[in-house]
């Protein structure tokens, strides 16, 4: 069969196609956006009539992504790794109600954090919910991964979460696709009080979930995706897990590693082969992209006898992804000398789009808040965090989906006036409106922002669950419709605008203000399709 | 045979269109590919870079390791300097020679382009006057990619295939100021290499 070159994501979402969903669930968020999407853009997908929906949040993503495996459909939800966090309730509880059709939970994870605001390693959810997690070493491993995860969770009536991060997120390469299989017909599950987690059901299934751990075990050291590769030198035997293999063989340019390796992919980790390695070599050194989560159970909490080393020996960088030449030099490998980056070359990190409403936005916010001086404004996640850069230095914190209001809530109560939040329109779909409803409820002192540039702009532009709909949400929500205002984010209404903050910062209460105005790359490729289509018309 | 690349830009800058080029005329002659991309944050206007791997042979790492690289192809002369501690000792440095300046401390452009003649091995390319000249303003990147098309290791037939694949659907008189970029590109590189 022809090769297809596809981003790790696609590869995962071709696969999903492939291999039978009937919808995926997600929320953006780099690296894992390119999966939705794809399934979103298919023209396969659309023909088999799988739904492709960008849900409010993570959880309600995974929820419906339960949903639609009680009714016993192949199902998906992807997320970013911080996503997990917001999706851990019905995450983790979906360990405990099995599941009927197979459902994959996606988490990609931003080691190094590239587009992020931390590295939390995904791995950890896993066992904690003690479900079986799939990590790929490659694109055609990520979608080969997604027929075997399928089937796994079909086998044992439990999700599986695949873990991915950013280097094979948006890496590149040819996959070959395999059969593709039909979609479940709806089929109810066989106990109907399955997904009931009260106290005395929740314990027996969580009594099912413990007992299915060793078979679990069993599935990781007979999976076609953990390896034992011998090799004559046992003075050291090597671990990899996920990418760290790929790391590894770019050191050995004849594919001839010396040493005894232990390639892992699927966990539970397969302890036989760990043990075999460890009886075997002198030495163990651990290679994991993320944190050493493995490495630290081998070493135990007291250190046991066996000798290791990773990245709590300093032989590896703490934090932070690997690349080939860390893994090279923590094997005593010699590593290419090369120049430095000259030093005229200067930095030049990301900015805010020439003509983007934000930027109107902060300079009449800037001028309100000058009278009372720096600190005062908390913000979110989305385009608008570049805000804390210069020219505008405009924010002062961003610290996780919908903290910004919830925050200026707490600044407030602590005394701090004025106290501002400044949140984008599908964040506070997100995670927003609960805390607006705190605030209004507690008629706290306090102005909310709502940056409606009506799309979720910083992932790529996929549609924001609050797009026309802000104003009446947060006047449902109970706000004073005196103090709940649109405005337009346009250098003309500069003054206007200013007047609008001034005298809303100043009220003692709840203030929205909505400035409103599409985002300008999507409004620049709106424009061009539709001159596209004016064309074809013609 | 493997080639290692590295493509520098600034985001939006579009240096996905060669890659897709190159990638392309690989899968078609059976080669394994690599290719990383940078989605996210860095697209507003940041400094963007692809690793491109081609290879006969299975190719592990999606990162190219430091002095490996065979090529840096840049669209824009600052960014071009930024990679160079993963380019290999005999590699070649192809890059636009204008610059695209979004930061208020982009430093001065002769100092930029001294610093890049400095180098043993460049080709350093008018793209955009180029592609202006020949009524394709549009088609400066595949000025470059033609500049860069020596080093390759692909056919320079392939890579005119590639286009005419990749950009069939935008009708002849894209095809074909893409295709006369390409050819203005390498005749540029092979006089001035």
């Amino acid at each position: 069969m022809q090769k297809v070159m596809l981003l790790g994501d696609e590869a995962i979402a071709q696969g999903a196609i492939d291999a039978g969903i009937s919808g995926i669930y997600a929320y953006p968020g780099t690296p894992s956006t390119e999966i939705t999407e794809y399934v979103e853009h298919s023209r396969e997908a659309k023909e088999k009539n799988i739904r492709a929906f960008w849900a409010a949040n993570e959880k309600t993503a995974v929820e419906g992504a339960i949903g639609m495996a009680y009714a016993g459909k192949r199902t998906m939800a992807c997320m970013k790794h911080v996503g997990l966090n917001v999706a851990a309730d019905a995450f983790i509880n979906s360990a405990i109600t099995g599941t009927n059709g197979g459902m994959i939970v996606v988490s990609a994870d931003d080691p190094s954090m590239h587009s992020s605001q931390n590295e939390q390693d995904s791995r950890f959810y896993g066992k904690f919910s003690l479900l079986p997690i799939l990590e790929p070493t490659n694109q055609q491993e990520a979608y080969d991964m997604v027929h075997y995860g399928f089937e796994l969770s079909e086998r044992y009536h439990l999700p599986v979460l695949m873990r991915i991060t950013t280097r094979l997120a948006h890496s590149r390469s040819g996959v070959v696709r395999s059969a593709s299989r039909e979609q479940n017909p709806v089929k109810l599950p066989e106990d109907l009080r399955q997904y009931v987690l009260l106290p005395a059901l929740a314990r027996k299934r969580y009594k099912s979930l413990l007992a299915a751990q060793n078979d679990l075990i069993e599935e990781g050291e007979k999976s076609p995706f953990n390896k034992y590769i011998d090799g004559a030198d046992k003075k050291l035997g090597i671990i990899t897990f996920g990418i760290a293999f790929n790391y590894l063989m770019e050191n050995y340019p004849d594919r001839v590693v010396p040493y005894p390796v232990l390639k892992v992919s699927q966990y539970p980790a397969p302890r036989r082969m760990i043990e075999k390695l460890c009886k075997e070599c002198d030495e163990i050194i651990v290679f994991e992209e993320g944190a050493p989560m493995i490495e630290e159970l081998l070493r135990g909490y007291l250190n046991n006898s066996l000798k290791i080393k990773g990245r709590l020996d300093g032989t590896l960088p703490r934090d932070g992804e690997l690349n080939p030449n860390m893994v090279g030099a923590a094997l005593g490998l010699t590593i290419a000398e090369t120049v430095e980056m000259p030093a005229i070359v200067v930095g030049r990190p990301p900015s805010l789009c020439s003509g983007c409403s934000h930027i109107d936005t902060y300079i009449a916010l800037n001028e309100a808040m000058l009278p009372y001086g720096k600190g005062r404004v908390f913000a979110d996640i989305g385009c608008y965090t570049l805000g804390a850069l210069a020219p505008y230095d405009a924010i002062n914190s961003c610290v996780d989906m919908g903290a910004s209001i919830t925050m200026a809530k707490g600044a407030a109560d602590a005394g701090l006036r004025p106290s501002v939040g400044v949140i984008g329109d599908s964040t506070f779909t997100h995670s927003g409106m609960t805390g607006l409803l705190d605030a209004i409820n507690d008629n706290t002192p306090m102005t909310v922002v709502i940056l409606d540039n009506s799309i979720t702009a910083m992932t790529g532009g996929q549609k924001s669950a609050a797009t026309g709909k802000v104003k009446e949400i947060c006047l449902g929500l109970g706000i004073d419709p005196e103090h709940c205002h649109i405005i337009k984010p346009l250098r003309k209404n500069h003054e206007e605008n200013v007047a609008i903050f001034k005298k809303e910062i100043e009220y003692e209460g709840v203030s929205v203000i909505i400035p409103t105005r599409e985002c300008i790359v999507s409004l620049d490729k709106r424009m061009r399709e539709k001159h596209k289509e004016k064309k074809a018309a013609e | 045979m493997k080639k290692d690349i590295i493509l520098g830009g600034v985001g939006g800058q579009g240096i996905l269109s060669i890659a897709a080029v190159i990638g392309y005329a690989s899968i078609n002659m059976g080669w394994y590919i690599k290719q990383a991309e940078v989605h996210g944050m860095s697209q507003r206007g940041g400094d963007v870079q692809s690793n491109l791997r081609i290879s006969d042979q299975e190719i592990y790492s999606d990162l190219i390791p430091q002095g490996k690289a065979d090529l840096i192809i840049a669209v824009e002369p600052m960014e071009s300097l930024r990679y160079l501690p993963l380019l290999a000792p005999d590699g070649w440095l192809i890059t636009n020679s204008e610059p695209f300046v979004n930061i208020p401390n982009y430093p001065d452009l002769e100092k930029i382009h001294a610093e890049i003649r400095s180098f043993p091995r460049h080709v350093l390319v008018e793209a955009d006057k180029m592609a202006k000249e020949i009524n394709a303003a549009k088609s400066a990147n595949m000025v470059i990619l033609g500049a860069s098309s020596p080093f390759i290791g692909i056919e320079f037939d392939k890579l005119e295939s590639a286009i005419r694949a990749i950009f069939g659907k935008k009708g002849d008189t894209v095809i074909q100021n893409n295709l006369n970029a390409l050819n203005l590109g390498r005749e540029f590189a092979l006089k001035n290499m």
